[in-house]
């Protein structure tokens, strides 16, 4: 490779740093394999949404006030007052909400074309820290608002952490600050939301993507491009991520954004899924509202909380829930990775699996009558049963030959 | 392409299964026009001369309004603030919260984001839905918001409403009481009148919850036309480099 390095500015930059080293290898020379379909745009999606999240985060940030008696004030007054202010915010709120739309797509990717197999287990593990954080992240910003729906939701959610025997009451205490939520949930929510949270998002990114560059994508066909090489090396099956596939993602972007704008400018509160009515109203300690309801993309774990009628229970089967997606790498041991190649047991099981988790989605925001806590126990059962299914349907399923390489 | 259409209809299916009806009382459309300037001028009007004295819009300038609606500064300063304030300053209102709470049992909320918060159909079914009720200390009540604090301030103009109770049979021919209203004292203005003016009333409540709107809508039709032409190139640009991978 030693031709390739420059002369000039370029070549002084790389004899101290590996500029052009880095970028050969995670783009010019990174060989992707060339079969990436639909499902592939998304990581490079999240990539930018994430961006965008703490670009229009900062300039919120210099006219928002982290003080319970400000913060709703300041939010109307950043949607008015502030020059653009009105489309940084929806911009953020948007995006939010959006950036859980392409996590869920992503990490359905991974589940139905085996990414999370060998050798691929440890990019899992980092991008399941990134949803856990990610949901950190939304949850504390979510509060920053001072509406409602931002009082009421974060105190159902810490109490929660009440029902843990023995030291409930002191840890919830502790993560409060107060006895109730208050200014100082707000102000050190605010911290946690603008600092701590996205600094550790971005580390995990970035050892994501260096844990992906290093044993390299999988695909739609689950086959390793790596086993076939052409006389230099390179996979036959592979092209450098540089062009193709950033002039690829571009017309994703292009796609995601005009979805985006559409949202952003025609229904920013995306008829209550994405700004609750709730949340126009300044929170109140003291009037309860009447169906406290957390944001769509923590329905279906609030769903499994409420189905069972012991609250620690819940509590646990809620954090279950969320670290039984963690399992799938040493759940899931057959050796065929795509969907395309699995037997029909296994796509029924995926076909369930979906079918659950929006359900449990939907019964989350609803009120908790009889009929539907009924109906989300069904289901909390089916999406528990779908992981433990991936431990048994390997031993009886019957697949089908897995091409040599990619089609 | 069936393989799909089957994914799309197993991820609709539990929706379907769950649709389950409204609750609460029956809403009027409120049909409100953003774009009808006059109907945002005058439920200005209405919206300081009746609401104004009680309720704040504490996060709304004068000055604001006036250049979104296009209503002169000096006939802003001089006909719509009453207190003797800055065409810049908010629309706080003069009466203390204390007092407030002592004369209506409750501080009445502020309205700068109300119409996004309660929606406007409420709004508009809300302020046409008082009527006589003598056993409350203020004489009226509201069929949407039971036992109010708030009083018929627009009584003047729409004039007294008594319930009336009508029993009809429902669908599963059980029998179901309804009630309605029944203008039993004619105000200054005709039922007609009346309902286009909270109509300007509540499209002005929701101007006021988001002025932004009008830009935001203008603003997204010409980003949304960049990113389709953007689309075309992007996607011009990729087949060109994609041309020579099979």
């Amino acid at each position: 490779m030693g031709e390739k390095w420059n002369k000039g500015l370029l070549g002084w930059i790389d004899a101290r740093f590996p500029l052009s080293k880095m970028w050969y290898e995670h783009l010019a020379e990174y060989y992707a394999p060339k079969n990436f379909n639909f499902w592939y745009y998304f990581g490079s999606l999240a990539l930018m949404v994430l961006v965008l999240q703490i670009v229009t985060g900062i300039w919120l940030t210099m006219n928002y006030k982290p003080d319970a008696g400000m913060a709703f004030n300041s939010v109307e007054y950043i949607m008015r007052d502030v020059n653009w202010g009105w489309l940084i915010r929806y911009m953020h709120s948007t995006g939010a909400s959006m950036f859980f739309v392409v996590v869920y797509l992503h990490m359905f990717r991974g589940l139905i074309y085996g990414s999370f197999k060998k050798p691929r287990e440890l990019i899992w593990i980092f991008g399941m820290i990134i949803y856990v954080c990610l949901m950190a992240e939304a949850f504390m910003g979510y509060l920053l608002p001072w509406g409602q729906m931002s009082y009421w939701g974060a105190q159902v959610i810490i109490s929660l952490f009440g029902a843990i025997p023995g030291i409930g009451d002191a840890l919830a205490l502790w993560i409060r600050g107060d006895f109730v939520i208050a200014d100082a949930t707000l102000n050190r929510f605010f911290a946690f939301h603008v600092i701590a949270v996205p600094i550790v998002l971005l580390a995990l990114v970035v050892l994501h993507i260096l844990a992906l560059h290093e044993v390299g994508s999988n695909n739609p066909d689950g086959v390793d491009i790596k086993k076939y090489k052409d006389e230099n090396g390179i996979p036959l099956d592979g092209i450098p991520f540089h062009p193709y596939y950033t002039v690829k993602d571009i017309v994703g972007v292009a796609v995601f954004l005009i979805i985006f704008s559409i949202i952003v400018f025609f229904m920013p509160e995306m008829g209550g899924w994405f700004l609750e009515k709730d949340n126009f109203i300044p929170a109140d300690p003291l009037k309860t509202p009447e169906h406290i309801v957390p944001l769509w993309y923590f329905t279906p774990f609030y769903a499994i909380l409420r189905a069972v009628p012991d609250k620690f229970l819940g509590v646990v089967a809620m954090g279950g829930a969320i670290f039984v997606m963690f399992l799938p790498p040493w759940l899931d041991r057959s050796p065929v990775k795509s969907i395309r190649y699995r037997g029909g047991i296994y796509k029924i099981a995926i076909g369930v699996f979906v079918v659950s988790f929006i359900a449990l989605g939907y019964l989350g925001t609803q009120p908790a009558t009889p009929l539907f806590t009924n109906f989300a126990r069904f289901f909390s059962v089916l999406y528990f049963g779908f992981f433990a299914s991936l431990l048994i349907i390997p031993r009886f399923e019957k697949t089908k030959p897995v091409p040599d390489r990619v089609t | 392409m069936k393989k799909q259409l089957i994914a799309v209809l197993l991820a609709i299916a539990p929706v379907c299964v769950f649709a389950a009806g409204g609750h609460g009382v029956h809403l009027d459309k409120a049909n409100i026009d953003p774009e009808n300037t006059q109907s945002l001028q005058r439920g200005a009007s209405l919206f300081v001369n009746y609401c104004l004295s009680c309720h704040s819009a504490s996060l709304m300038r004068f000055q604001h309004m006036g250049d979104d609606l296009g209503i002169e500064e000096t006939l802003v300063s001089e006909n719509l603030i009453f207190t003797g304030g800055k065409i810049g300053d908010l629309m706080t209102v003069a009466s203390s919260p204390a007092d407030s709470k002592v004369w209506f049992g409750t501080v009445p909320p502020d309205l700068t984001v109300i119409a996004r918060a309660r929606g406007v159909d409420w709004l508009y079914t809300y302020l046409r839905s008082f009527y006589q009720d003598d056993s409350r200390s203020i004489g009226t009540n509201n069929l949407v918001f039971p036992d109010v604090g708030m009083p018929n301030v627009l009584w003047e103009l729409q004039g007294v409403q008594e319930p009336v109770i009508t029993t009809i049979k429902g669908h599963d021919g059980k029998e179901v009481k309804e009630v309605s209203l029944e203008l039993v004292e004619p105000g200054l203005l005709t039922p007609t009148e009346f309902d286009r003016s909270v109509r300007d009333l509540v499209n002005y409540l929701d101007y006021m919850g988001e002025p932004a709107k009008h830009e935001r809508r203008e603003l997204g039709t010409k980003v949304i036309l960049f990113l389709l032409m953007f689309l075309v190139l992007a996607y011009l640009l990729k087949r060109e480099f994609w041309k020579d991978i099979h």
